[in-house]
């Protein structure tokens, strides 16, 4: 059906507005290679942009479905019945206060104003599919780093966004990282100059609001020799009642010397397919730590992924995962060795409850090249109840002998005994779960900036309340 | 105002586990200031009575009650009774992981004295003071509850959430077993410190009178097969010390044993 209908409806962009959700632009349903041209076309994005979508399309369209991971769930994504594009307001805004109020409020309630007071070095707050709001702190400005939503980027540093765009995750990655390259809008654009160490994390907040709104968004993070910085991005949506989409792509350049770190905490409603792909290429003694919380959506697959490409770097993947009720977690870590004295660190937790099912799935590979390479994992998970399910499916592949592997797995219950010593010191029996859940997260929750942790714990225990039977 | 009432009154308790019947007619009463011990082999039912003052939800209790300061303890979820003011020293105290020291113990007195009394320096002094005196290092506060602890440092712990939850009724289940002489000293300071001279009462069971030679109790029950077959004051751990129960347990004594022949 999809591709004459929406080139209708991008035909005639005004009659496709679609007020109740304020939309300056919304392409109808489904995808056309003329739908992402009219993409590339809305943004007056250079050729090469055009060319790289169009390529992406056709490649998604030939590429088959995952044969792994939750293939049930996969079947029921239908592409067709998907928004491609929608833009809200007037593009992106410098002052708050020219924000369109409803989506202002929205922000309101997530609480990024003050937000920003206390920890924000620049705020990207996503609506629908580009930025809205966009503030950046000065001295940031007078140290060189440029945080921008990716479609400024493009616009403003074609010659960086050129070099390094689709060099981490190439468009043929996979089905999703095709689609995404293919219809890509909003996302972070971040590049951080030689020596420059931002000190406070720099924050993204993004936001699914519409009805079968696709979330595309792409981010390219890119910190030259010797920098470092820290960028967290939070996801909360609303309940809908039809399925959406969120394929995000990720990709970070960690330079000689320098170190990124990438924490998110994504909380998806529960009819949101979650499937990103998040990568990055650390070069000689760089560090690339990826730090990942995955509470909401339906189905989340994602395994944030390091090449360690030059000698002596590091790599960090630190991941929690809850799967409550019809919910799968298919998340885990991939972390490549191609360089000698490399190192990396995998630690997954998972709970699951309510007949969820939570699966680390894990790849760390060492090339014959790379002497001396040491690699440690451990996934731990959490049982809440009989009818949940967790799964482990690691592999390594060590192809030098000078490797030094770790490897654990445990799988635990909660006990009565350790309910009731809780319940002994006052706690209801829901507080006493939470805190034994927290407890659980608690390595992860620590890597966390302060406000990240403590709304996670909020969340946990929410999750918790009602589970008592 | 509850002057008159004890602070434990438990009459003609009887409880088990799935049908199996373990406490078979327990009347004790432990009235404001005092500290009473229950001594008894394994199996007697000391645990089980612990428990069952706690709320254990795996035990059924079939007849008689339990009330503090007047008010019932059966009809309440185990934390309404930690509210209430009943604490229990735990045996085997539990291991949860991730959760800190300090945050737990803020979260505990704010549960059980109030939001207030977890809070801002008059919290940290007691906090600071309580760890003085169970000579516990300030970084216990930064570690998980109960995870890697020794056998020694579990039971120094339980007696710092009894002297900060400040309960009405402290029940010590074990608490000097697994301990050393300075271990038993130091914990025999933290009860001492928590009951003597306040309006809450304390419950030691244990099997072995060292401990007593340092909280001198008041009274010592001794409990076999679900009863408590005798009375006495501190004279009678010593003798138990020496004898063993199997004097008691022959029915030589004590009235009262006539009736647990049935039972059998």
């Amino acid at each position: 059906m999809a591709a004459k209908e929406a080139r209708d409806a991008v035909g005639e962009y005004k009659a496709g507005w679609h007020d109740p959700e304020n939309a300056t632009i919304r392409f109808d349903f489904g995808l056309s290679e003329q739908v992402v041209r009219d993409i590339s076309a809305i943004k007056n994005e250079p050729e090469w942009m055009t060319e790289i979508r169009v390529k992406a399309y056709h490649h998604f369209e030939n590429r088959p479905m995952p044969t792994w991971g939750n293939m049930s769930m996969l079947k029921n994504i239908d592409f067709d019945k998907i928004c491609y594009f929608l833009r809200s307001g007037e593009g992106t805004e410098d002052d708050w206060d020219d924000v369109p109020e409803d989506i202002r409020n929205t922000f309101d309630k997530l609480g990024i104003p003050e937000a920003e007071q206390k920890w924000l070095s620049g705020v990207t707050a996503q609506y629908e599919s580009e930025a809205v709001y966009h503030s950046i702190r000065e001295d940031l400005e007078q140290q060189g780093v440029i945080f921008l939503d990716m479609d400024s980027g493009l616009r403003e540093y074609p010659e960086i966004v050129k070099k390094w765009f689709c060099s981490v995750v190439p468009y043929q990655d996979n089905k999703f990282s095709a689609l995404n390259t293919a219809v890509w809008s909003g996302g972070s654009f971040i590049y951080v100059p030689k020596g420059v160490h931002v000190e406070m994390p720099v924050q993204a907040y993004f936001r699914i609001n519409a009805k079968n709104m696709g979330q595309f968004e792409r981010t390219l993070i890119i910190a030259d020799e010797g920098s470092s910085i820290h960028y967290v991005e939070g996801c909360t949506a609303p309940t809908y009642s039809t399925d959406s989409l969120h394929s995000a792509v990720v990709e970070l350049i960690a330079l000689p010397g320098s170190h990124i770190r990438y924490s998110t905490v994504q909380n998806w409603s529960t009819n949101v397919y979650n499937l990103v792909t998040k990568r990055g290429i650390a070069h000689k003694n760089a560090k690339i730590e990826w730090v990942d919380g995955n509470i909401g959506s339906r189905l989340t697959m994602k395994y944030p992924a390091v090449i360690l490409k030059g000698e002596g770097s590091h790599a960090e993947v630190i991941s929690v995962a809850y799967s409550g009720k019809g919910q799968h977690q298919d998340a885990g870590a991939k972390i490549h060795h191609l360089a000698s004295n490399t190192t990396s660190k995998i630690l997954s937790k998972s709970i699951s409850k309510d007949g969820g099912r939570g699966s680390y799935r894990g790849l760390v590979s060492v090339s014959p090249k790379a002497e001396n390479c040491k690699l440690n994992v451990v996934c731990d998970a959490l049982i809440l109840d009989e009818n949940s399910r967790s799964d482990t499916y690691p592999t390594m592949e060590v192809a030098n002998p000078t490797a030094r592997c770790e490897h654990e797995a445990s799988v635990s219950k909660v006990s009565d005994e350790q309910l009731f010593y809780l319940m002994s010191r006052g706690h209801a029996e829901e507080e006493a779960l939470a805190m034994i859940v927290n407890g659980f997260f608690e390595p992860f929750t620590r890597e966390l900036p302060m406000e990240y942790a403590v709304e996670l714990n909020k969340l946990m225990a929410l999750e918790m309340e009602g589970s008592i039977g | 105002m509850s002057a008159g009432k004890p602070v434990l009154e438990i009459n003609n308790l009887h409880a088990g586990i799935d049908d199996t019947p373990i406490l078979r007619g327990i009347d004790l009463e432990i009235p404001a200031g005092e500290i009473h011990a229950i001594m008894g082999r394994n199996g007697s039912g000391k645990t089980t009575t612990a428990n069952i003052i706690m709320g254990h939800p795996d035990f059924e209790v079939s007849k008689g009650s339990v009330e503090l300061n007047g008010k019932d303890l059966l009809e309440m979820e185990p934390w309404e009774r930690a509210r209430a003011g009943v604490f229990l020293s735990f045996q085997y105290p539990q291991a949860v992981p991730g959760l800190q020291v300090g945050n737990f113990l803020r979260k505990s007195v704010a549960a059980i004295r109030g939001e207030e009394a977890a809070k801002g320096s008059d919290f940290r002094k007691q906090l600071k003071q309580a760890m003085k005196e169970l000579d516990i290092d300030r970084s216990f506060l930064g570690r998980y509850v109960n995870d890697g602890f020794s056998g020694g440092e579990k039971k120094r712990f339980e007696i710092l959430q009894l002297m900060l939850l400040r309960p009405k009724l402290a029940i010590l289940d074990e608490t000097d077993s697994g301990l050393d002489i300075d271990g038993i000293r130091t914990v025999a300071k933290g009860i001492n410190t928590a009951v003597r001279g306040s309006e809450s009462g304390a419950l030691i069971i244990t099997h072995y009178s060292r401990i007593l030679e340092h909280v001198q109790p008041d009274k010592v029950h001794v409990l076999i097969k679900g009863r408590i077959v005798k009375t006495g004051g501190p004279e009678l751990a010593l003798e138990l010390e020496e004898r063993g129960y199997d004097w008691l347990d022959e029915g030589h004594t004590d009235e009262s044993l006539g009736e647990a022949e049935t039972a059998a």
